[in-house]
């Protein structure tokens, strides 16, 4: 355990060495800005709660692509819900949203075995759907602005860490010491020190509480008996079965949390990262919280790193294209490494394609000087297939996900 | 061959029917909750969906839903799932309109090139995602949904910045008109010799007959041939495939290449037959409805075309509901509705199959 | 002595089979009391209903003297009945102290006492002599020690009657050895022990009772004692067990199939799956392959098939067929009898006519050019049907609908109905009734006799002693001894297996 945290501690200073250089390099000073590690922590969380999800509903055997429309119904529920009665009641509807969409397909899925993947694109389908009519409706009816946005909601509190990044505790106003050091633009200093207030200042609250779910859902799913059963329904159910668990009961609970979590994640996006419902909020975040779960192999640390290196690549394109354009010079760094890798494991014939697309990249990076905006906005999907394809192969899933389940073994 | 019997029939005809009525009971429920009455409802859109103008815009929107869901199907049928349609279809429809009005050839031969161009680019996107699926074992399903994302902003990328021209008087985009001689005849004057009179609002797509002719080379090639033997087979039990001598890999190249090919042809109908170019206003979500489509007639030839016929009916039909003061989305309800309830009407189907079988089995062994 | 359990009358349907219509049977305290029957006569029918698994449509159980009626396995565990199943139930990627513990965990609060678990699990261990490492992952451990978990898990729960399903089918006669030990100290601390096997010699080694049942009866109530394995094979099956036997030498002077230092490497560079295996296997000769499972007998086959890439070479009836594809192998006469008939050789949820093109889907008579010809086909499945006694409807019947040993007789007349040069066989008769097991048998016999080349894989060691011409035994990957089949008792072979001097 304490040698992981070593690694993780190592790994994060070595890629924060790699930007700070890029920074330099480039003059790209968004890179590493506050504001990009803000922006990037608070499009990471919906990712993370759409992983944590997953991470229950796969755990427990179930596979679910029907995150994206469980996200959907809780971004719509925030809008609808939060924009009526405040944002506190918003994200608890968002919540039960999420879960009456998880609820369908469990009913379809653990009781009438309906392949796991259909069912979730049907749900996906059917929720974009109903979250259209319904939207239609509330405009015709005269409560909302336009068909597909709610009103706005009224925002939740924000506070940082005590001493470091600012916020007040009872009254007292805290010091902000790593504002000024990040605006030293020292290097490697100045970019720690960014990146640290970015990500402790300011802070929402459901942010703080949904940062918190990693951990807690180690806890659950790793040492508490209800975790150990919900992971025994995944993995072998007619064991679990033949011990008495109810593998029913822990596939249903399963999905109904990874939905409660999605819809928490939709909701967030309504109710925190904007201040209202707007069609199309979701954009594939589901997926992509699916992807995280991928790379971080079924693992809450795993998920967390991931959603982390979605949420800044998201972030990235939000803000600022230049550093979008830095960033191809980290890609042709990444191809450069595993040309490195490729070469002295022997396989030459990857290495050189590694090396064609690095010397294309970097071409790229010095012919074109502003990236056009249609482009950059499709950096976090580009970031997923390249981020599954270097992890695909080392996956361990749960040994009976997606496999339909009957009590008693039967077809 | 025994000749099937009565409740086999029953079987048949048991799941659609199941879907249907629950279906119909959440769809009323919607109407309901907009304090409207869902007898009207249904009503209006009967009289206005089966009038012979709406009918022919139902075929119209039918057409490209049966192209692509047949490309879904490949994929079903192989033990895949392309839910990447959508971008396949698009930028086909982008790069044959841009590419295709570039050129002028004999009419036949010119829409013939501008169907290479299409199923090209669908196949060679599709391609990505069976690579990746194939070599670094990435799941088709997110990878496909990924590049739908990529193929959205590389469509509008290109569109704008280089493909698209201003229309004199307007401020549309749309590509540069295709020639004459890569459009697809309509088939009103076909349909006038058969007795059916011109109607206001226009004709319907020559790929029409492209799409049926599609239909039937899919239900012979996946029933009839090795290829469409082996194609099932890797959907059935991929493993006992592989042991029988499939080659796996290349069962997934093609499968997945052959769909995004077939994907891209569905972008065609409304660019060969109405728009002649591509336009901002392109229609979007295809490939999506298309899966439904799919699901809906259990990949088969012959029910996919049924289910098409019948999303179209919905759409079109339901834009009468504006006129009783009801939304037109209403009919997103009815196809979902009609999709999930379809689906696991369908497995509660098949598992009464076996058990039936098993009864059988043990009154022939006994 | 008391009685732990009785069944009274048991009767359980399944949609369209009856799987036990009058089962009885009395098992008495600190006794081992077998459970004898054929395949599908119902035995593990009846211990499902035991153990709470399944509910019986008629008749009664009493535990203890008390009657009982089981919804669930948490029912029976309550009434302290535990069963080590014969398809081993625990979780690959879970540690054995998770396995273990699942369902019945010691709590700390809210959480698992993983210290306490850790410690009864210690404590068990050392007092039934089980010993296996706790926090080590299922996945890495032998069968035996798989074995040792299943049983510990029943013990964790407190089970005073044990239920052990066919626990000698995947274990070598030393094994066996270990777990008879075991199954007497337990009996000694005054557990009831129900022993579920159709292998009469174990059973009249290890039991105090024997109760035998036939097509979902109890036909039987004996003393072991008082009885001969031929008496009980009489009472199991009618009539006496068939013998696996060939008879003479059939081999003839032309090779079919020849290995040359074939072994297939790692990806890691950790040691090779199967490593320089050569032989050479002439026409109408049988070669049996033992080895305890997961030593590299598998690799082999797809080595052979061409589902692995390999090195060395592998040339059958004189050629040279390494760069022959896995449908070129098909084709050329090759014929596979998979391990494992429902995930490697048929389409559950198809008929049997489309299954019976798996494997055969270039050539006729399934096919008239590239169009498949499916009337030939169904035409052709109802031949193989009536030839090889498929108990089934008819050609449109789905796969999953068949029972095991219909399902393994079909696989087999499928492979047999192209005349392959050889055959690859792995475990043919496994998990079929003794009707299926003397069909199959006696196939392979005729085609030997015919010219036929057969690899055979089993874990059966007579079948492997009585079916073979010559033995080879498999360790690690690597052939580790030949053996003379006529000159080899069980427990040679056994000890070859294990490696054992």
């Amino acid at each position: 355990m304490k040698l992981k945290s070593t690694k993780l501690l190592l790994n994060a200073t070595l890629l924060i060495l790699v930007l700070s250089i890029i920074r330099l390099i480039t003059g790209a000073s968004d890179l590493t800005s506050i504001g990009t590690a803000s922006a990037a922590l608070l499009l990471s969380v919906p990712i993370v709660l759409a992983g944590v999800g997953g991470l229950f509903s796969e755990r427990s055997g179930v596979v679910n692509i029907g995150l994206e429309g469980m996200m959907i119904l809780g971004a719509w529920a925030g809008g609808f819900i939060g924009s009526k009665h405040g944002p506190w009641l918003g994200l608890a509807a968002a919540i039960f949203f999420g879960a009456v969409g998880a609820l369908v397909h469990a009913v379809a899925t653990i009781t009438f075995g309906v392949d796991h993947v259909v069912s979730g694109v049907a749900i996906n389908i059917i929720a974009a759907g109903l979250v259209r009519y319904l939207s239609t409706l509330l405009y015709q009816g005269g409560s909302w602005p336009g068909p597909s946005q709610s009103p706005d909601i009224s925002s939740i509190a924000t506070n940082g860490l005590p001493v470091l990044s600012g916020g007040t505790y009872a009254g007292w106003h805290s010091p902000d010491i790593l504002t000024p050091l990040a605006e030293k633009h020292w290097f490697f200093i100045s970019d720690v020190a960014a990146i640290l207030r970015g990500l402790t200042g300011d802070l929402s609250y459901v942010t703080v509480v949904a940062i918190a779910v990693v951990p807690l859902s180690f806890f659950i799913l790793w040492k508490t008996s209800f975790g150990l059963r919900l992971r025994s329904a995944g993995e072998a159910p007619i064991a679990a079965e033949s011990l008495g668990v109810n593998v029913y009961l822990m596939k249903y609970a399963g999905v109904l949390i990874s939905g409660g979590l999605a819809g928490l994640g939709g909701g967030f996006l309504a109710i925190v990262a904007a201040n209202h419902y707007q069609e199309n909020q979701v954009a594939g975040r589901g997926y992509i919280g699916l992807a995280a779960l991928l790379f971080g192999n079924y693992r809450p640390g795993g998920i967390l790193a991931g959603a982390g290196l979605f949420g800044f690549a998201d972030a990235l394109q939000l803000r600022d294209s230049a550093a979008i354009h830095a960033l191809i010079l980290l890609i042709v760094l990444v191809l450069a490494y595993l040309v490195y890798r490729d070469i002295r494991k022997g396989k030459h014939v990857s290495a050189a394609i590694s090396a064609i697309m690095s010397a294309a990249f970097l071409w790229f990076y010095l012919a074109v000087d502003v990236l056009p905006g249609q482009l950059v906005t499709m950096t976090p999907y580009i970031a997923t297939l390249l981020v599954m394809s270097l992890a695909s192969q080392r996956l361990r899933m749960p040994a009976a996900d997606g496999i339909p389940y009957r009590r008693g073994g039967l077809r | 061959m025994k000749k099937p019997s009565m409740s086999q029939v029953m079987l048949a005809f048991a799941a659609p029917l199941a879907a249907a009525v629950v279906s119909i009971v959440i769809s009323s429920l919607a109407v309901l909750a907009s304090k409207k009455s869902p007898i009207d409802a249904y009503k209006t859109m009967w009289e206005f969906g089966t009038q012979a103008g709406s009918l022919l815009e139902v075929l119209n929107t039918a057409t490209p839903y049966y192209i692509a869901a047949i490309a879904i199907a490949v994929t079903f049928r192989a033990g895949l799932f392309n839910i990447g349609v959508e971008g396949q279809l698009r930028l086909g429809a982008l790069f044959s309109a841009y590419l295709g009005a570039k050129f002028v050839l004999p009419p036949i031969f010119h829409v013939l090139a501008v169907f290479l161009i299409a199923m090209t680019v669908g196949g060679i996107w599709a391609a990505i995602a069976a690579y990746l699926k194939v070599k670094r074992g990435v799941s088709e399903v997110i990878s496909t949904i990924m590049l739908n994302s990529l193929a959205g902003g590389l469509t509008s990328f290109l569109f704008s910045q280089y493909f698209a021209e201003i229309t004199e008087g307007s401020n549309n985009l749309t590509t540069k008109t295709l020639p004459e001689s890569a459009r697809m005849p309509d088939l009103m004057p076909l349909l006038n010799k058969l007795g059916v009179e011109d109607q206001p609002g226009g004709g319907v797509y020559g790929m029409l007959l492209v799409a049926a002719a599609l239909g039937v080379a899919f239900w012979f090639i996946v029933n009839r041939t090795r290829f469409g033997f082996e194609l099932r087979a890797s959907g059935a039990n991929p493993i006992a495939a592989r042991v029988s001598g499939v080659n796996s890999k290349r069962m997934v190249f093609y499968a997945l290449v052959i769909s995004g090919a077939i994907a891209g042809l569905s972008g065609l109908p409304a660019v060969l037959g109405d728009t002649h170019s591509y336009t901002m206003g392109f229609r979007s979500g295809i490939g999506f409805s298309a899966i439904a489509v799919a699901l809906l007639g259990r990949n088969g030839a012959v029910g996919m075309a049924f289910s098409a016929l019948l999303f179209g009916f919905l759409e079109v039909s339901s834009r009468s509901l504006e006129l009783i003061d009801i939304a037109p989305e209403t009919y997103v309800i009815m196809q979902g509705s009609i999709l999930l309830s379809s689906v696991i009407a369908y497995e509660v189907v098949r598992r009464y199959k076996i058990t039936l079988q098993s009864k059988e089995l043990a009154k022939a062994v006994a | 002595m008391s009685v732990a359990v009785e069944l009274r009358h048991i009767s359980k349907r399944f949609p369209g089979v009856i799987a036990n219509k009058d089962v009885s049977m009395k098992v008495e305290t600190g006794t081992v009391h077998a459970l004898v029957g054929e395949n599908g006569a119902g035995k593990s029918t009846v211990m499902k209903i035991l153990y709470g698994m399944q509910r019986p449509d008629g008749g009664e159980i009493l535990v203890n003297g008390q009657a009982v009626n089981f919804k669930n396995p948490n029912d029976a565990i309550d009434a302290s009945i535990g069963m080590v199943h014969q398809h081993f139930m625990l979780a690959d990627n879970f540690t054995v102290l998770e396995n273990i513990i699942l369902g019945a965990e010691p709590k700390h609060g809210i959480t698992i006492d993983f210290a306490a678990a850790r410690k009864k699990v210690a404590d068990m261990s050392a007092a039934y002599g089980l010993d296996v490492d706790p926090d080590i992952l299922v996945e890495e451990l032998g069968v035996g020690q798989r074995q040792r978990v299943e049983i510990l898990k029943v013990l964790y729960r407190g089970a005073r009657i044990l239920i052990f399903d066919e626990p000698t089918a995947v274990l070598v006669p030393q094994e066996v050895d270990d777990l008879f030990n075991a199954l007497k100290g337990l009996r000694a601390e005054g557990m009831a022990i129900i022993f579920i096997s159709h292998k009469l010699d174990e059973v009249l080694r290890v039991a105090d009772d024997v109760t035998v049942v036939r097509a979902g009866s109890t036909v039987a109530e004996v003393k072991s004692k008082d009885v001969t394995a031929r008496q009980l094979a009489e009472l199991m099956v009618g009539s006496e067990l068939p013998q696996p036997t060939t008879h003479g030498d059939t081999r003839r002077p032309e090779i079919t199939l020849a290995l040359k230092d074939v072994s297939i490497p790692t990806k890691s560079g950790s040691r090779d799956l199967i490593s320089h295996i050569s032989f050479d296997l002439h026409a109408g000769e049988v070669i049996g392959i033992a080895g305890v499972e997961g030593n590299g007998q598998a690799e082999l086959v797809e080595a052979i098939m061409g589902l692995r890439e390999y090195t060395g070479q592998i040339e059958f009836k004189g050629e040279n067929i390494d760069h022959f594809t896995v449908a070129h192998r098909h084709d050329a006469g090759i014929g596979l009898i998979p391990e494992d008939r429902q995930r490697q050789g048929l389409m559950m949820a198809s008929p049997l006519w489309e299954n019976r093109i798996l494997g055969h889907q270039r050539s006729k008579p399934v096919m008239r050019g590239f169009v498949l010809d499916k009337k030939a086909t169904i035409a052709d499945t109802r031949t193989i049907m009536q030839e090889f006694d498929v108990r089934a409807p008819g050609p449109q019947t789905l796969a999953a609908a068949l029972s095991g040993g219909n399902q393994q007789k079909f696989i087999v007349g499928r492979e047999m109905s192209k005349a392959p040069s050889l055959l690859v066989a792995s475990h043919p008769t496994r998990g079929v009734d003794v009707g299926a097991q003397a069909a199959i048998w006696e196939e392979l016999r005729r085609a030997r006799e015919k010219g036929m080349a057969v690899v055979l894989i089993s874990a059966d060691l007579e079948e492997l002693i009585g079916m073979s011409d010559r033995l080879l035994v498999m360790l690690r990957g690597a052939i580790t001894a030949q053996l003379d089949p006529q000159k080899t008792t069980p427990e040679q072979l056994g000890s070859a297996m294990t490696g054992a001097k």
